[in-house]
C-alpha cells in the first residue's frame, strides 16, 4: 500500500509528545497512597497468615504447564 | 491486513490442601472442580424444577476428546461459559473461551477467579472437618517450581514464524515491566549476582531458551506449540508461555492489549516498512535482568550494538503502534475504541513508570505488591528474606477473597463486577464460544463431548453427531442467535445445521 511506504523511517516522537501528556486522573496523591497504606497495615494482621513460617514451607507445587 | 486477534488465556493455579495428612495435589484439584461441576449440576436440576430451564441454567459437558495432551482420565468440564475446566498434571487450570477483543478476555480470566472461589466453597463442605484448600494464582511456590499462565493469539498462518519470533521477543522481555506480577527473592540458579531480595516478574527465573516446544524444561522465551484448534491451512495460534499471572486488570489489559497490537503489527511487517528492528543480543539473560532492575534503567544490548533499556524499548513499540494504529487501523484488536483505550493506557503507563513507578501502585501487580511488603517490613523492621514477605507474597494471590491481599489493596478495576459475574455462567458474544456455551445451558445431557473446534451430540440411538467449529469468528451471536432460538431440541438444530 502506498500510504504504507511513505513511512520510511519513523523516530521517536515521546519528547514532544509525552511532557504534555497529564498525570492519569487514576494515579492518586501520594499522601492519599500513603494514608491508605497505613490504614491496611494496621488491619492486615488479621488475615495474614498466622504461622507464615509454616504455610511457605508447606506450599510446594509441582511443575505444571 | 492483520487478521482479528482470537484470544485466549489458560491459567494453572497453585493449590494445597491444607490439615490432612495425604496432601495429594492431584487429589485436591480434582475435589475441587468435582465440587463445583456438581454443585453446577444441583442447581440445572433446581432450575428445571422451577421450569426455567432456559436463560439461567448452567450445564456441563464431560468430554473425552479435547487436545492430545490432556489425560483424559482427570477432571475435565466444559462451562456455559464456553471455558473449559480441568486438573493439568497437578493444578486446576481454567481456560478462558475465545474471545475477539481485550476487554472480553480479561473478563473471562476474571470470571475464573470467581469460579475458583465458588469451587473452594463448595469443595470445603465436602472436606472433612479441619481440612481446608488454599488456591493462588500466581506461578511460582518460591521453591524452584513453575506452573504457567499461557497467552494465546491467532495468528495468519501466511506469516513466516521466523518473523514473529524475531520482532515479539524484545516485546516479550521489555513488557515486563508492567505485565510483572512480583515476587520476592530470585528461584534463578548459578546467575552468578548477588541475591535479589524483590523482582518484577514471578516468571523470568525459569527461562533457558529462546526459542522451543518444551514448557516444564528448559522454557523457551517464545514457545512453538502449533495446536490452532481451528482450521490449520489458515491459522495459527502463537502460544505464549512467558508471561505472569495477573491480578491487577490493569496489568492484564497492558499484557495481551500491546502483546495483540505488536503481533497485528507483525503481520502487516509493520517493523520492516518502518525499518525497525529490536534483535536482542541476549534475550535469555535479558529476560532476568529486568525482572532484578527495579529502577527499570538496567541497559540491554541489542544485536546491532546499542544498548538500550526496558522502557526505551517499550518506548519505541508504542511509537510504532501509533503510527500502525494511524495508518493501518486496529481492526485486528477490536477496532478504534479497544485499540485506542490500549493505545492511551500504553502511553500513561510508560510515562509513569518513567517519573515514578510507585505512582502506579493501584495499577500494576509489581508496584502494587513491592510497596505492600515494602511497608510492612519497614514498619516491623524485617529482612526481605523473613517468612512474612514470603507468606505476604503468595497471599497476594489467594483467591478466596476472605485471604486474597489483592482484593484488599483498592486496585483500579477496569472491569463491570456485574460483567464479570455474568461472564461466569453466559459465553462472549462475539465467537465460536458463544455457540457452545448457549448450546450447553440448553442442551448440556445430549452433548457427548465440547471442544474447542466442534460439539458433539449424543441424540440416542443414531452415531453421535459432530458439529465442527473450524472458524473462531463463526458462531457467534450475530450468527445463531436466530437459529438457535427457531428450534425447540438438539436435533432440530441438527437438522436446521445439515450435520
Amino acid at each position: 500500500m502506498a500510504e504504507r511506504e511513505q513511512i520510511k523511517k519513523t523516530a521517536p516522537s515521546r519528547s514532544d509528545e509525552t511532557e504534555v501528556e497529564e498525570v492519569p486522573a487514576s494515579n492518586k496523591k501520594g499522601e492519599e497512597l500513603k494514608a491508605e497504606l497505613d490504614d491496611l497495615l494496621d488491619e492486615i494482621d488479621e488475615v495474614l497468615e498466622e504461622n507464615a513460617e509454616e504455610f511457605v514451607r508447606s506450599y510446594v507445587q509441582k511443575g505444571g504447564e | 491486513m492483520a487478521i482479528v486477534k482470537v484470544l485466549g488465556m489458560e491459567t494453572e493455579y497453585g493449590i494445597i490442601i491444607r490439615g490432612s495428612t495425604d496432601p495429594n495435589p492431584i487429589a485436591a484439584s480434582s475435589t475441587l472442580i468435582n465440587a463445583y461441576v456438581a454443585e453446577l449440576n444441583r442447581r440445572v436440576a433446581w432450575d428445571f424444577e422451577d421450569e426455567s430451564p432456559g436463560r439461567d441454567a448452567r450445564g456441563f459437558a464431560r468430554e473425552g476428546s479435547m487436545p492430545p495432551e490432556v489425560e483424559t482420565h482427570l477432571v475435565n468440564a466444559v462451562l456455559t461459559n464456553g471455558a473449559r475446566y480441568y486438573v493439568d498434571h497437578a493444578h486446576p487450570e481454567y481456560s478462558t473461551p475465545e474471545c475477539a477483543d481485550v476487554y472480553d478476555v480479561i473478563r473471562y480470566d476474571k470470571a475464573g477467579e470467581l469460579i475458583l472461589a465458588e469451587s473452594i466453597e463448595a469443595a470445603t463442605r465436602a472436606l472433612p472437618p479441619g481440612q481446608s484448600l488454599v488456591v493462588l494464582k500466581n506461578n511460582s511456590d518460591g521453591k524452584g517450581n513453575s506452573y504457567g499462565t499461557h497467552e494465546n493469539y491467532l495468528m495468519d498462518r501466511s506469516v513466516p514464524f521466523a518473523r514473529i519470533v524475531g520482532h515479539v521477543m524484545p516485546h516479550f522481555v521489555s513488557r515486563q515491566i508492567f505485565t510483572g506480577a512480583g515476587k520476592v527473592g530470585s528461584e534463578a540458579t548459578g546467575t552468578g549476582r548477588p541475591a535479589i531480595d524483590f523482582q518484577i516478574t514471578q516468571r523470568a527465573d525459569f527461562f533457558e531458551e529462546e526459542v522451543g516446544l518444551e514448557t516444564t524444561l528448559k522454557r523457551p522465551i517464545v514457545n512453538t506449540r502449533d495446536e490452532p484448534h481451528c482450521d490449520a491451512h489458515k491459522y495459527r495460534r502463537l502460544h505464549v508461555i512467558v508471561g505472569d499471572a495477573n491480578m491487577s486488570e490493569v496489568s492484564n489489559f497492558l499484557k495481551i492489549g500491546t502483546t495483540a497490537l505488536v503481533l497485528a503489527m507483525i503481520e502487516d511487517d509493520w517493523f520492516a516498512r518502518a525499518n525497525r528492528d529490536f534483535a536482542m543480543q541476549s534475550p535469555v539473560a535479558a529476560m532476568r535482568r529486568v525482572s532484578y532492575d527495579l529502577s527499570l534503567a538496567e541497559p540491554l544490548e541489542m544485536a546491532d550494538g546499542r544498548t538500550m533499556t526496558a522502557l526505551e524499548m517499550q518506548w519505541e513499540h508504542l511509537d510504532l503502534a501509533k503510527k500502525y494504529s494511524e495508518v493501518v487501523g486496529l481492526d485486528a484488536i477490536g477496532g478504534d475504541g479497544v485499540g485506542a483505550d490500549v493505545l492511551r493506557r500504553w502511553e500513561q503507563t510508560l510515562t509513569a513508570l518513567e517519573s515514578d513507578p510507585m505512582t502506579l501502585a493501584n495499577q500494576l501487580d509489581w508496584v502494587a505488591k513491592y510497596r505492600l511488603l515494602g511497608a510492612y517490613r519497614e514498619r516491623h523492621d524485617l529482612s526481605w528474606q523473613d517468612h512474612k514477605l514470603a507468606a505476604m507474597d503468595l497471599q497476594y494471590h489467594d483467591v478466596n477473597p476472605a485471604r486474597s491481599l489483592f482484593a484488599r489493596l483498592g486496585m483500579e478495576r477496569i472491569l463491570d463486577p456485574d460483567d464479570v459475574r455474568r461472564a461466569v455462567s453466559e459465553p462472549p458474544e462475539t465467537t465460536r464460544a458463544y455457540f457452545r456455551g448457549k448450546c450447553l445451558q440448553r442442551w448440556a445431557s445430549s452433548i457427548a463431548a465440547a471442544n474447542w473446534d466442534s460439539l458433539v451430540f449424543d441424540l440416542g440411538g443414531d452415531p453421535l453427531r459432530r458439529v465442527p467449529m473450524m472458524e473462531p469468528l463463526r458462531g457467534t451471536r450475530a450468527h445463531v442467535e436466530e437459529l438457535l432460538s427457531s428450534v425447540s431440541s438438539p436435533a432440530e438444530l441438527l437438522e436446521r445445521l445439515g450435520s
